[in-house]
């Protein structure tokens, strides 16, 4: 791997960001101003908002991203795999059929605890 | 380019590093004026499925129109909400448009046409397309308002969750072409992949849909609940810049679905003249999109626990069993690190097409005994339910 095609990327990533940064800023100059308490309150349909916003999150949406992160750990080690499939053998297949076989019965655990459910 | 930057006199680094800054230009001014017409487009056919023209009055056959609703967010005013994180909420919808521009620097557009033939580019596009979602969850926290917040979170545990089979169908053209790189994988189609893999193809298109927030799982801005979700709280150019984030993650779906699956700028001759190349790689990225634009037409939206029920429970499974059926096929056939021509790819793809309408079959008798057995299950409780009152 090169570092020379990563150039491109990282000149990207600089210059990326002006595009839309350049039509919010023009937005800003040519739009009106004309701060209001009113309306500058946070949206709620139109009733008095109460108590704090940053509320306490449900645990269902962490375990959510936790059970991402074990397949997206798997996904990672499954790349390297598919790359050198053509040149190895069946036991290529057979081992990486193991491997998915162990998160498919993490997978199942997860369903039949309920961590899948959406409260 | 870089030739007759060098005739100038400039150093070879130098030279190199003005092509591709004038490379980086290209390719993010054409992905935002390319917004401007799909926008359009997208009003058009909206149009036309629900049996009306779309717009038709600003300039000819209403092409003008989406400069004109440009010029009109721009003039809007710019409200940030008291007790707003300034700095995340201003930089949220920038991060959200970035996101998906970083991926057009991989995709080849024609022979020779690339930003830059990254050798892990399909890991490149996942890794990049992965921070929108970081902006979903900024713009959500940065507001100030519960609701955003919650909606943020639903967001955010879709799109997470959802990145499950679309990476597991990306890893099937990575087996079949040997090589992670975009260019590598369009080279590597002397047919067309949907031939070879449709349901691997199909996870794709669903997984990316429910990715790019668009019906029917458009729950981040269903506009009849959350108000508009994440963005509430969100006026003006901020407002325009997350929609057209939103519009360019579309296409640049209906793109990666051409170049992944439909053979990308490969069609004939286009070898030898690279704009043709271009043509086919448009034409086809069209269809892809039209499809898109008619699910997002047709089916009504999703509820939030359908939707996560539907990727944990039917489409994971289903990306698993497909990616070990396909790898498992491809080490039966024999010589499948040679496929150089047309020839030698049409055994290969024959075998894996009968393969796929098999597995394809067999996911649609289970989808229907569940359904009827989810069926007979809401008669029973019905039955009991409405049981004459008195005799």
């Amino acid at each position: 791997m090169s570092l020379g095609e990563w150039v491109f990327v990282g000149i990207f990533v600089a210059i990326a960001w002006i595009f839309p940064a350049v039509p919010i800023i023009l937005g800003k100059r040519l739009g009106p101003k004309r701060p209001n308490p009113v309306k500058q309150q946070t949206y709620e349909c139109g009733i008095e908002t109460t108590g704090n916003t940053w509320v306490q999150f449900r645990a269902q949406y962490y375990i959510f991203a936790l059970v991402f992160v074990l397949f997206d750990v798997e996904l990672v080690f499954l790349f390297p795999w598919a790359l050198a499939y053509n040149q190895l053998g069946l036991f290529a297949f057979v081992e990486m059929a193991i491997f998915i076989l162990l998160l498919v019965v993490a997978l199942v655990y997860a369903w039949r605890k309920g961590a899948l459910e959406w409260v | 380019m870089t030739d007759i930057l060098k005739d100038i006199g400039l150093s070879h680094d130098l030279a190199v590093f003005i092509a591709k800054l004038l490379g980086v230009v290209v390719v993010g001014t054409a992905g935002l004026l390319w917004t401007l017409f799909g926008i359009w487009l997208e009003r058009k056919v909206a149009g036309r499925f629900q049996d009306r023209l779309g717009p038709n009055r600003v300039g000819p056959y209403g092409l003008i129109q989406s400069i004109a609703d440009a010029i009109k967010i721009m003039l809007k005013e710019d409200i940030v909400p008291e007790g707003a994180d300034r700095w995340v909420f201003n930089l949220a919808p920038i991060l959200s448009v970035v996101a998906v521009l970083l991926i057009w620097a991989v995709i080849p557009f024609g022979a020779g046409w690339v930003g830059t033939d990254l050798s892990v580019g399909v890991l490149y596009l996942i890794a990049v397309g992965s921070l929108g979602i970081i902006s979903v969850l900024m713009a959500g926290w940065s507001s100030n308002n519960k609701y955003t917040l919650l909606g943020a979170f639903r967001g955010v545990a879709q799109l997470v969750s959802y990145e499950v089979p679309m990476v597991l169908a990306l890893i099937v053209p990575v087996i079949l072409s040997g090589s992670m790189s975009l260019q590598g994988i369009v080279e590597g189609q002397h047919i067309m992949y949907l031939f070879a893999i449709p349901l691997t193809a199909l996870i794709f298109l669903i997984s990316s849909m429910a990715e790019i927030g668009r019906a029917p799982f458009d729950l981040l801005e269903a506009e009849s609940e959350l108000v508009a979700g994440y963005m509430t709280e969100y006026s003006g150019m901020k407002f325009g810049m997350f929609y057209v984030g939103e519009f360019l993650h579309a296409f640049t779906v209906a793109l990666l679905t051409a170049v992944l699956f439909m053979g990308g700028w490969r069609g004939p001759g286009a070898e030898d003249f690279a704009p043709l190349g271009l043509v086919y790689l448009m034409i086809k990225s069209l269809i892809a999109y039209f499809v898109l634009m008619w699910v997002r037409m047709t089916v009504p939206r999703v509820r939030i626990d359908q939707m996560l029920n539907f990727n944990w429970k039917f489409l994971v499974p289903l990306s698993l069993a497909n990616l070990l059926i396909v790898a498992f096929v491809w080490k039966l056939i024999p010589n499948t690190n040679q496929i150089d021509s047309f020839g030698d790819a049409a055994i290969p793809t024959l075998a894996l097409l009968l393969v796929n309408l098999a597995m394809i079959a067999v996911v649609g008798i289970l989808l229907r005994e569940q359904g009827r057995r989810e069926r007979a299950r809401i008669e029973a409780k019905r039955a009991v339910v409405a049981q004459p009152v008195g005799d």
